[in-house]
């Protein structure tokens, strides 16, 4: 109900075929955009699937009550987006992500599903080589408790709250990524993170691909509308990993105002087109940054959006550990490969929403006992033990200080213009901030919301990936989608075609590398 | 603002941790005030700095996810979009008033929710779905702007004279959501809706004072569609007891 999704904003992407601009497109279409969105990092069986399942899925949604947008003659409406060749974005305003979490979270009163508000998860139950269920926090009374499950779906979204400068939530922290890690399933291509072209400046609070799918202009201190010199084509709607360099490049090369932040400007839109299709946006400008985006343009610089590796899994959300799925951004499925394109995470969250849903309750029906009983007491005294331990440190490092440290190391030298020697660097800095970790000072022992005890679980997976994050990127040398090496600044499609797996031992993170699923569209350059 | 030494901005808390202290109490923290810096910012400053035990609920920090209604300077705001430098000389947060306290700033909305969920809150379709979508005019869907932004955050109903003396009364948000899904033009249970929120806890026990609409850190109207349900609600019964409207 708080989740993550609530604060998507610009739409949901499906090949609907609408007239009149939309007349010709079709799921293969979608399914090339993506694909070569994902610079032919993704595979081309699952996003085939997604792009097939898109149309289903949004009149499902729409028939649940979901409130989209519409058009003059009552259908649902659809925007242009970013690296698309057709206006293929479904939404509602500006409020897409809210509006499509309530209607499933109506779906789901409505079939009475049972909830568990504010658990937290420690571990998972794993029991023959299979997930039982979960250990977890109850941060209301600041119980462990036991949840036996047939089946399992991860679905605990992305960790791109890990830079200092992102759009995302302050719970995307990767704990569910972590779980499953330390339980043995792999983590896949972590090293692409998306940054978002338009992060508010300074707090970094997203401001939608709508405003340029809707006629946005972007700005330097020069006034010139510099998209022109990145991609003459496509400009301001290029997908996302260019259009953010380009912003970046004219920060770093001193046309940013303040240096600091380039200029989104919808002042040409008018009042009418900002009020009825962006009145979010204009709501987030007037409590974030004081101005009116009917009256002046709006600072803007990229920040850390999206998380496009995640849980390894396939296209049915399986993980290797039987009876545990994942979906949504936590999961690496993978259909956004080396970058995602605007609109379809959501697709991706409610594709694959449905379809780990369907496996998981298939799955679930085999299962005929529960987890065994002595076993889920034993590592229930283990996480007791693992929070005692934490509140009885005799450390004296403060958790909040070593994630403050980590956000910053990630955003200046993990971030879109990488090199093997900052890399490096990154590398060593996070390890020592592992290392420090365990030298905790002793945590609150309060019960009832004990924030100090959660947000130290948190540093901790935040720390993991991290590490995770900056060795899968050092090892990758070429550059693919969101992720630049300036050291390596082409695509190298012999060595480096392929998914980084990155799976846990005690000591340092084992990469190992998988094959990328090709159909029928072999990896060409990408232009825009 | 009153920046006292460094720039330091008085944070005044109400406390409560119920169960181990018998009153709730007020606590001043200093915070360091920067560019931009949020009450959620400064609560968190708090928390990492000063005391570890502090408690309130957060997420999305873009006032969107409904999580971090408080009450801030004598207004319901959320602490994610309240500015420290719009506040003045202090910051006072208090817990959501007239609800039960968890523990400092996290206050119980079990109730809330379970009220929200009795106005059946989703379309009901009259008739089997379309192989597409259902044709909704652009008309039609005008009708429920706005009804569809609620973030559940509960401002309004902690704000209502009529909730805090009726224990059982829906409240504002549950009746804004009744309005939302009786007046979408594909759903077919106005007359079910219209039952629940027409019996003795429902929206005859709004007296109109509009604090819901003042509290709603959206800036919706709830008031307003309450008097459109109001109609709705009477028209349904009429058409009930006078068979010749129907």
């Amino acid at each position: 109900m708080r989740s993550h999704t609530k604060a998507a904003q610009g739409g949901i992407n499906a090949a609907l075929g609408k007239e009149p601009e939309g007349r010709d497109d079709t799921p293969d279409k979608h399914a090339l955009d993506t694909i070569k969105g994902s610079d032919f990092l993704a595979d081309q069986d699952a996003v085939e699937l997604m792009t097939r399942m898109a149309p289903e899925c949004i009149f499902e949604l729409e028939h649940w009550g979901c409130p989209f947008s519409r058009t003059d003659d009552g259908k649902i409406a659809q925007r242009p987006f970013g690296g698309a060749g057709f206006p293929r974005t479904c939404y509602g305003a500006d409020r897409t992500g809210l509006y499509l979490l309530q209607t499933v979270y109506e779906q789901s009163m409505k079939r009475s599903v049972k909830e568990y508000q504010e658990y937290f998860v420690m571990s998972l139950i794993i029991d023959e080589a299979s997930c039982r269920g979960v250990i977890a926090l109850d941060i209301r009374t600041g119980e462990l408790v036991p949840i036996a499950a047939k089946a399992t779906i991860l679905a605990t979204g992305g960790i791109a709250w890990i830079y200092s400068i992102s759009t995302n939530s302050m719970i995307n922290t990767g704990n569910g990524m972590s779980i499953a890690y330390r339980a043995g399933v792999p983590l896949k291509d972590m090293e692409f993170i998306q940054f978002h072209p338009t992060g508010l400046y300074p707090s970094g609070i997203l401001i939608t691909e709508a405003a340029r799918g809707e006629g946005g202009y972007l700005f330097n201190s020069k006034g010139e509308r510099f998209m022109e010199r990145y991609a003459p084509k496509a400009m301001e709607l290029a997908p996302r990993d260019i259009v953010s360099r380009s912003i970046q490049r004219e920060i770093d090369e001193g046309r940013a105002f303040e240096n600091l932040y380039v200029h989104l400007d919808l002042r040409h839109l008018g009042r009418e087109k900002i009020m009825t299709r962006l009145p979010g946006i204009r709501e987030i400008c007037l409590l974030f940054a004081g101005l009116d985006p009917i009256e002046k343009p709006i600072p803007i610089r990229p920040a850390a959006h999206y998380t496009m590796g995640g849980i390894d899994c396939n296209s049915n959300c399986e993980t290797i550990l039987k009876g545990l799925y994942a979906t949504g951004e936590c999961a690496c499925i993978s259909v956004h490969g080396a970058n995602r394109l605007g609109g379809n995470s959501l697709l991706d969250c409610v594709v694959f929403g449905k379809v780990a849903g369907l496996k998981a309750s298939e799955f679930a029906s085999s299962i005929h006992n529960g987890p065994d009983q002595a076993l889920t007491r034993s590592l229930l005294e283990r996480e007791q033990k693992r929070v005692a331990a934490f509140q009885k440190g005799s450390g004296t490092e403060e958790p909040s200080t070593l994630r403050d440290e980590a956000r910053v190391i990630l955003t200046e030298k993990v971030g879109m213009f990488r090199s093997g020697q900052d890399l490096e660097e990154a590398l060593g800095q996070v390890r020592r901030l592992r290392a420090r970790f365990s030298n905790l000072r002793p945590l609150n022992v309060d019960k009832v919301f004990n924030l100090d005890l959660i947000r130290a679980f948190e540093v901790e997976a935040m720390l993991e990936l991290a590490e995770i994050i900056t060795a899968s990127a050092l090892a990758r040398k070429e550059s693919r989608g969101a992720h630049v090496r300036l050291d390596f600044p082409q695509r190298d499609d012999e060595r480096y075609l392929k998914h980084t797996l990155a799976r846990y031992t005690p000591t340092r993170p084992k990469l190992d590398y998988s094959e990328v699923k090709i159909t029928r569209y072999k990896p060409e350059a990408r232009k825009y | 603002m009153n920046k006292n030494r460094d720039g330091a901005v008085p944070l005044t808390v109400l406390r409560y941790s119920p169960g181990n202290e018998k009153t709730p109490y007020y606590q001043t923290f200093e915070v360091k005030a920067t560019k931009g810096m949020t009450v959620l910012d400064a609560l968190f400053q708090a928390l990492d700095t000063q005391d570890h035990s502090l408690s309130f609920r957060y997420s999305c920090r873009s006032a969107v996810c409904g999580s971090c209604a408080m009450f801030i300077n004598g207004r319901y705001r959320l602490a994610c979009s309240t500015l420290v430098s719009e506040l003045g000389h202090e910051i006072i947060v208090q817990p959501l008033p007239h609800l039960q306290v968890i523990k400092d700033l996290v206050v119980d909305l079990n109730l809330f929710f379970e009220k929200y969920k009795v106005v059946i809150p989703y379309v009901v379709p009259s008739k089997l779905s379309p192989e597409k979508e259902w044709i909704q005019s652009p008309q039609q869907r005008s009708r429920i702007n706005d009804s569809t932004d609620c973030i559940l955050c509960a401002a309004c109903y902690s704000s209502c004279p009529s909730v805090w003396t009726g224990k059982n009364y829906l409240g504002p948000a549950a009746l804004l959501w009744a309005y939302r899904f009786s007046t979408d033009s594909r759903d077919s249970l106005v007359r079910d809706r219209t039952q629940v929120v027409g019996s003795e806890d429902g929206l005859w026990r709004c007296h109109t004072i509009f604090n819901c609409t003042e509290a709603c850190p959206k800036n919706l109207n709830p008031a307003r569609f309450i008097q459109s349900l109001k109609r709705t609600t009477t028209k349904e019964t009429l058409k009930a007891k006078i068979p010749f409207l129907r």
